[in-house]
């Protein structure tokens, strides 16, 4: 049987992947920050699906942790999904270096710290799939989220690299790169329906490309063709514009 | 936040909206600590206001199950729990609910909240005589664990409390050991109202009956009607034709509201026709699946939307056993002689009841759905009265429009429920638009 590694469990996006996974018979390894809020995802999965859940401690802005975290897993995964990040307060983070350096760890040096761990695993076991949620607005720095999207385009760089250099031994890895997403309390902006998506038709896209070893994938689909135009207009024009 | 059009499942009120959907037990006390005033709502099966409030809380996203005792048939879930998950869970290891209504898409603390009943009412009581224990958010921010033992006023105004109580988190109830998934039912016909009355009274040993009444039948055949009595089957019983546990059925759905002229007198006359011609013996024995037994109209998704736009009120009401024949019969008159239509008129006999605030009362209980027309409330009005004159009271799960006075007049323990709520709940931070509307709080 599979197992599944999440990291960052508590999203919902995450959360979905897991019940999605579990009703595919995939034994899972829940990791998060807040272990408590979890643990009833854990009965839950098992009871209902006879499947073997696991919950540990993960706290990705402390990489210093992360070596000891992968070695303590017992067994070790054949599919990782890294999930976290964090979108933070773009306007504060101008002024609040605290802030800015927690999206910066959050969404690439944390990813980078974990997965450079697991990568060198499964390059010698010779096996496994490496999934990383980063973002549309890592295509293209927009004046409303360029710290978050500088992250999040430091990591697309990253997992397209580590595709390439696991190629050889035989690991998938896949970028998926999320547009909207409908978060948990609502907050905040309306999003157009068709550009939003749910998180559990999210978490289905994701499994559908891990089914068909995708290498870049966007969620909602809908985006590709979106990014595509965004990434298409000249810089001078660009600029002028207000994103 | 954003705000929706939130209604109920009978398209009335139709309400603005803030919804939130907690995932986690912490994301209620942050809510608590931070809203105003809400009201918690489960999947807005019942028929009227009390899941309406301008800030709502969705409980359908706290929906794990976190512990479920096979061998003793113990289940311990969220309250955003829907009951038709739990039977996904449960049935194929052999148990079945306690206690369930005419519709499995209803959460668990809905279930606690309206304290619902089944056809088994009168051998096993209702939703809250199964509940082991359960935990609940009070208003100022502590979780009382209750049960009928430990803090038993708060476990007992819970019940049937219609969620003012406090958040319910975590509900642990007992299940009921079954041998398939399969009831062996038995079909009565009978040719008026007074014979269906006493029907109930002799096969009253059935653990399962509930009749179906032609409210539109005048003269010699008032009150025409089929009883259905069930037992769950055993394995010999199915004559190994059926699997022990029956596939899911496909479902068939409503796909937009019928204009409201659709259903006029003479469509319901022929429907019901048509279902009482179906029973052409006067007694008929089968075996029927439970998902069909308990829940007919699940299989068509979004019935509601027969009905029109304008929506529906089901009225459902009980009258004390002693005078019960004669109350049902003077109220169904002059329903029939309004004849304005309904497909279903439910009728059950009651057993006894615990709860101080539950619905239930031993007596009869009759429900049934009539369209929202301009002169419609009025004329309920007036059988709230009828009602109330023969001691009897008004499903709050089924109510949008009942006056306070008819509520506080006609629930014996209203006064001691209101002045719980005001002791636990001074700030009024969970509050209901059926809570305003009944001067509840």
């Amino acid at each position: 049987m599979k197992t599944a590694l999440i990291l960052g469990a508590t999203s919902e996006v995450a959360l979905a992947l897991a019940d999605q996974l579990a009703a595919k018979s995939v034994n899972l390894i829940l990791a998060a920050r807040n272990v408590e809020n979890i643990l009833p995802v854990k009965s839950d999965l098992s009871i209902r699906y006879g499947i073997t859940v696991s919950v540990v401690a993960f706290d990705a802005a402390n990489p210093s942790t992360h070596k000891h975290f992968y070695e303590s897993l017992v067994p070790k995964p054949d599919t990782v999904i890294c999930v976290f990040g964090y979108l933070g307060d773009h306007t504060r983070a101008l002024t609040d270096w605290e802030e800015c350096t927690t999206i910066l760890n959050s969404n690439y040096v944390g990813a980078v710290s974990i997965l450079n761990v697991i990568a060198n695993d499964f390059e010698n076991r010779k096996e496994g799939m490496i999934v990383g949620l980063s973002s549309v607005a890592g295509e293209r720095g927009r004046q409303s989220n360029y710290l978050y999207g500088s992250a999040k385009a430091g990591f697309t760089a990253y997992l397209s690299g580590l595709r390439n250099r696991l190629f050889k031994s035989g690991v998938q890895v896949i970028t998926v790169k999320p547009g909207f997403m409908k978060t948990r309390m609502l907050k905040g902006m309306k999003t157009s329906p068709f550009l939003t998506a749910q998180p559990e038709k999210a978490a289905a896209l994701i499994i559908r490309a891990m089914h068909h070893k995708k290498d870049v994938v966007y969620v909602l689909p809908t985006w590709k063709w979106i990014m595509l135009i965004i990434r298409n207009i000249p810089e001078f024009i660009f600029k002028k514009l207000k994103l | 936040m954003a705000s929706d059009l939130l209604t109920n499942w009978n398209n009335y009120p139709i309400e603005k909206s803030e919804v939130s959907s907690p995932v986690f037990a912490e994301d209620f006390y942050t809510q608590l600590a931070e809203s105003s005033s809400f009201i918690v709502r489960g999947n807005g099966r019942c028929y009227g206001d009390a899941s309406l409030s301008p800030h709502v809380i969705s409980a359908l996203k706290f929906n794990r199950v976190l512990n479920f005792d096979e061998a003793r048939g113990i289940l311990t879930c969220q309250s955003g729990l829907l009951l038709s998950d739990i039977l996904d869970l449960i049935m194929p290891r052999g148990w079945f609910l306690p206690v369930t209504p005419g519709t499995r898409f209803i959460t668990v603390g809905g279930a606690v909240a309206s304290d619902v009943h089944g056809k088994n009412h009168h051998k096993d009581g209702s939703f809250s005589q199964h509940i082991v224990s359960m935990k609940v958010l009070s208003p100022n921010g502590e979780i009382v664990v209750c049960s009928a033992l430990e803090n038993s006023e708060y476990f007992w105004f819970t019940c049937g409390g219609m969620g003012l109580t406090g958040i319910i988190l975590e509900v642990t109830f007992t299940l009921k050991k079954i041998e398939t998934g399969y009831i062996k039912q038995v079909q009565i016909k009978s040719e008026g109202l007074d014979e269906v009355l006493d029907l109930f009274e002799q096969y009253s040993h059935y653990t399962y009956s509930v009749a179906w009444i032609d409210c539109l039948k005048k003269g010699p055949h008032f009150g025409r009607s089929i009883l259905m009595l069930g037992e769950h089957a055993t394995i010999p019983e199915l004559n190994g034709r059926q699997h022990v546990y029956p596939k899911k059925s496909k479902t068939l759905s409503v796909p937009f509201h019928f204009p409201s002229f659709v259903l006029n007198g003479l469509s319901v006359k022929a429907f019901n026709s048509v279902f009482y011609a179906k029973n052409y013996k006067r007694e008929m024995h089968s075996i029927a699946s439970c998902e069909s037994f308990f829940y007919p109209l699940d299989a068509i998704l979004h019935w509601n939307r027969i009905y029109g736009r304008k929506g529906f009120v089901q009225y459902q009401f009980v009258v004390p056993k002693d005078r019960g024949k004669e109350g049902i019969r003077e109220i169904l008159t002059r329903i029939s002689n309004k004849g304005w239509g309904s497909f279903l008129a439910v009728l059950k006999l009651f057993g006894t009841q615990q709860g101080p605030i539950s619905f239930n009362m031993e007596g009869y209980t009759l429900a049934l759905d009539i369209p929202i027309n301009a002169k419609l409330f009025a004329f309920l009005d007036e059988l709230d009265i009828m009602v109330k004159e023969y001691g009897g009271r008004i499903y709050l799960t089924k109510d949008a429009r009942m006056k306070a006075e008819i509520f506080h007049s006609t629930y014996p323990n209203a006064s001691r429920f209101t002045s719980f709520l005001s002791e636990i709940d001074p700030e009024k931070k969970i509050v209901s638009s059926l809570s305003r509307r009944l001067s509840i709080k």
